[in-house]
């Protein structure tokens, strides 16, 4: 009994949680299945995110523009990575991993700004001290000070105007790309021009929801985004398990993605009550989402080898 | 119309797999020309329409179309003047996208994109119109995903989306060669229908000699990164596909390679 009204308790905080990484999730099915590119720059532009908003804010910046500038250095990461992949021929993995690498020095030197080292590896901010629009204090608190009536608008704007923008002629030309390459460049769509694009507006939002948890946590720290990736695909797949066959609008897709990143964290929340460690958490995590990028896989060729079997015994 | 000018394409230069894929290629193209191609396998009859279409940049030579030099300009620009079929039905559409997307992906080739509506109301009308032509019922599956489809629908689709907004010149390279020969005589029939009422430029390989001959006004044979025969009007009306298989020995010294060309 005491099992279960624990576990009850922790699920505000871990809907929460899962509304922030939703947009997280959401960049990531931008990149992992819009554009059928594997994104790693997101383990660094998510805490780029978080530092750009939580250093912003202790000098003063309002919140909305905050929030703001944190969306455009994650596209700026983005858009790095991008340049690497498209101008400079390198394997979009690796531009990913390479932004990433370099993000982490300069997160440090974000977090850092102003100090005398100039680079600092976690870097708080209280919920006290400062006009922050999501805090996990207020999490259980039927008051307006609640994060979901910040995280419920934002997620809602955020799938709407992804959902239209998908649907215009620049939108479309992003979805053909991830679709079938040469096809879209015999149509006449750039395709430099629109992998940059969809990794910005990805790594924007993986930046934002790094500006959330933030604030949300009370701190940003240097190793937050550290398998953001993992479980970004995490939520895409669960998302995806759970709705695929009733989801096939796209707004209903991406909404499948922060469902998905809720479950998660519901789940993580159960076995954790269940007696597992945190320590193992990110095993957990990454055996998990292997089995399910992997069975798609090993139903196939399994499916080929009973068919050709079949065939010669015939 | 187009102006090929003495091209060159080496592919891996300088490796153990250096390959003269073209050898200095010239042809001009009038316009309502309609070229049929054929030629062995790795005669460079791709690579030529690869080449025109931009897929990468050649080694020397000129290319230019309607007196515009495009030898410089990449394939997504060129693209507004190429209308493209592959050989693969796979190739030419975007499987997860819809049927309606698809044709609106190719009536914008050649227009800046911009955040206006993917595809209008109105668009979809007329694309359900004009898929009635290709007489698949595709016209009752607008919103149907096109990985749905059979290959011979795909290239049939295909096909319509390469002539929708009229393209300066029409590249089919086997675009019939890995369909059923029903479903391949189809897609030819069609090929050569919008051809004739659009009075389009184009180019088609095939590996089928009857179809070289009996399509088209112009044939041309490649052998080794070159063209060997060069026959039109007349002459070509008069072809057979012993006088080819003859042709080919004549200029190449060689038997001709492909057996497929053979079979039908
Ligand atoms: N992208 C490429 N990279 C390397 N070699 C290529 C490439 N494309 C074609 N080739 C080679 O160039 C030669 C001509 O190929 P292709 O034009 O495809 O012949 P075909 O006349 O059968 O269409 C072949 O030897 C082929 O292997
Ligand atoms: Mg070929």
């Amino acid at each position: 009994m005491s099992f279960i009204i624990s576990l009850l308790n922790s699920m505000p905080g871990a809907i929460a949680q899962g509304l922030i990484w939703g947009i997280m999730a959401v960049g990531v099915y931008i990149t992992y299945r819009v554009l059928d590119v594997s994104d790693l720059t997101v383990d660094g532009s998510l805490c780029t995110g978080g530092a750009v908003c939580v250093i912003m804010t202790l000098n003063g910046v309002p919140m909305p523009v905050a929030l703001i500038a944190a969306v455009l250095a994650g596209m700026l990461a983005g858009m790095v990575t991008g340049i690497l992949h498209t101008a400079c021929g390198i394997p979009a993995i690796l531009s990913g991993i390479l932004t990433q690498l370099a993000l982490y020095s300069i997160n440090l030197h974000i977090m850092g700004w102003g100090t005398d080292s100039g680079s600092k590896a976690n870097l708080p901010i209280s919920i006290d001290k400062y006009n922050l629009w999501v805090s996990s204090r207020y999490v259980r608190d039927l008051s307006l000070e609640n994060p979901y009536l910040v995280l419920i608008p934002v997620v809602v704007i955020l799938i709407a105007i992804l959902y239209w923008l998908f649907g215009t002629e620049i939108g479309c030309s992003m979805r053909a790309t991830g679709a079938n390459q040469s096809m879209a460049r015999a149509q006449g769509i750039n395709t430099n021009i629109t992998k940059v694009l969809g990794l910005m507006i990805s790594n924007g939002l993986v930046a934002l929801a790094g500006a959330l948890f933030s604030q949300y946590q009370g701190f940003c720290d240097i190793n937050m985004g550290r398998g953001a990736i993992v479980i970004g695909l995490a939520a895409v797949i669960i998302g995806e398990v759970l709705f695929s066959k009733v989801f096939v609008n796209f707004a209903l897709k991406l909404s499948a993605c922060v469902i998905g990143a809720i479950v998660y964290y519901i789940v993580i929340q159960f076995v954790l009550k269940l007696g597992l460690s945190t320590d193992d958490l990110k095993l957990l995590t990454a055996v998990v989402v292997a089995l399910f990028l992997a069975i798609p896989y090993l139903k196939n060729v399994y499916k080929a080898k009973h068919v050709k079997g079949g065939k010669t015994n015939a | 119309m187009l102006e090929v000018r003495n091209i060159f394409k080496t592919f891996n230069p300088g490796t153990i797999n250096e390959k003269h894929a073209l050898n200095g290629i010239s042809l001009t193209m009038n316009d309502g020309d309609f070229i049929t191609v054929i030629g062995g396998n790795g005669a460079g009859k791709s690579t030529l329409l690869n080449a025109i279409a931009g897929a990468w940049s050649i080694d020397s030579g000129e290319i230019v179309i309607d007196g515009e030099n495009i030898t410089h300009l990449p394939e997504h620009k060129r693209a507004a003047y190429i209308g493209r079929v592959f050989q693969d039905p796979m190739m030419g559409t975007a499987a997860t996208m819809q049927i309606d997307e698809n044709m609106a992906l190719a009536a914008r080739r050649g227009k800046k994109r911009t955040l206006s509506s993917g595809i209008t109301k109105k668009e979809r009308e007329s694309y359900r119109e004009q898929l009635k032509v290709l007489d698949l019922g595709l016209e009752d599956r607008l919103t149907a995903k096109v990985g749905l489809l059979s290959g011979g629908q795909r290239q049939a689709l295909t096909m319509l989306m390469a002539v929708l907004n009229r393209p300066k010149l029409l590249l089919l390279d086997e675009h019939t060669a890995a369909l059923d020969p029903k479903t391949a005589a189809n897609v030819l029939a069609l090929s050569d229908r919008f051809i004739s009422e659009s009075k389009l430029t184009a180019l088609m390989v095939t590996h089928n000699m009857k179809d070289a001959i009996a399509h088209g006004n112009r044939l041309i044979m490649m052998n080794a990164g070159k063209i060997i025969l060069d026959i039109s009007g007349e002459d070509k009306k008069k072809l057979t596909v012993d006088d080819l298989l003859a042709e080919f020995t004549k200029a190449s010294g060689q038997e001709f390679a492909s057996d497929r060309a053979l079979l039908s």
